[in-house]
């Protein structure tokens, strides 16, 4: 039940900064991603302030044993690249500069009540379905 | 640059990075919303609520700003319904293919300095960058 709230409250606070920093917007996004047109570097200073908060919250939670509200960390140690990752960023790459649109905020974005958004919803929804069913198949080594 | 906006980028920003932070101190949680996403579909017993919530807060969130700040404020996705529906499917492929979006490779992965996420992260925004480029300036759409 507090882990519910705590991650309802980080939600909001991840929604607001989608609509203040306007990159619930995807025109605003493929303004940035248009380099040869007319660019808007807003992004880039989005990502900078997002990484400068986001970079000390990780180093704090790398010194402790446990966070504050559960009795783990569920964050993924990897570090190997393989032909899945850069396939899958590729391909949504391709994806976000389509429609200007990614995850985050597609969902923030229902607050606009838009039927686009709900299309593209539904569609990534399928995508990301899809991919669950691929990934086996694709494989040829683990 | 006449579209730049420095200021609100820079806060916006600051509270993405916010909720990164405070997601992973308090429940041990990346905020990669394509994630968190994922593992509702379907949805598994006692792993649920969090993720319902944080996305219902990803809305909440916006729909705060547009009561408290701003209601005339508009959103301008493409009119093209089979792009929609064809961006879409790439992206949720994608996304899931490689294991994050630009929240959960972008914010949450370059924070920590993950390898993964930083070759992702550039993968995706020249894949981004390029499709635009073709899109925009080849093909003129």
């Amino acid at each position: 039940m507090t882990r519910a709230l705590a991650a309802l409250a980080v939600g909001i606070v991840f929604g607001l900064g989608l609509a203040i920093s306007r990159m619930i917007d995807p025109a605003k996004v493929l303004g940035f991603l248009d380099l040869a047109g007319r660019w808007d570097p807003s992004l880039l200073l989005v990502m900078a302030g997002a990484v400068g908060i986001g970079f000390t919250g990780f180093r704090v939670a790398r010194g402790r044993a446990t966070p504050l509200l559960d009795t783990r960390f569920y964050t993924a140690d990897r570090r190997d690249i393989d032909w899945r990752l850069a396939t899958g960023a590729a391909v949504f790459g391709i994806g976000w500069g389509l429609v200007g649109v990614c995850p985050g905020p597609a969902l923030a974005a229902l607050a606009y009540a838009e039927t686009e958004g709900v299309t593209f919803l539904a569609a990534m929804t399928v995508g990301a379905l899809a991919a669950r069913g691929a990934a086996p198949l694709l494989a040829r080594r683990p | 640059m006449e579209n730049f906006t420095p200021v609100s980028a820079l806060i916006g920003g600051a509270l993405i990075g916010l909720a990164a932070a405070g997601f992973v101190l308090l429940n041990g949680r990346i905020a990669g919303v394509s994630g968190v996403l994922a593992g509702l579909l379907p949805p598994t017993r006692g792993d649920s609520a969090w993720r319902l919530m944080f996305l219902i807060g990803l809305l909440v969130g916006a729909l705060i700003y547009r009561v408290a700040v701003d209601f005339s404020d508009t959103v301008s996705f493409t009119g093209n319904g089979w792009l929609l529906v064809g961006g879409g499917l790439l992206v949720g492929f994608g996304t899931r293919l490689g294991g994050g979006c630009t929240s959960g490779h972008g914010v949450c992965g370059i924070s920590r300095l993950s390898p993964r996420s930083l070759v992702a992260t550039a993968i995706f925004m020249a894949g981004g960058i390029a499709t635009v480029y073709v899109a925009r300036h080849w093909v003129g759409a």
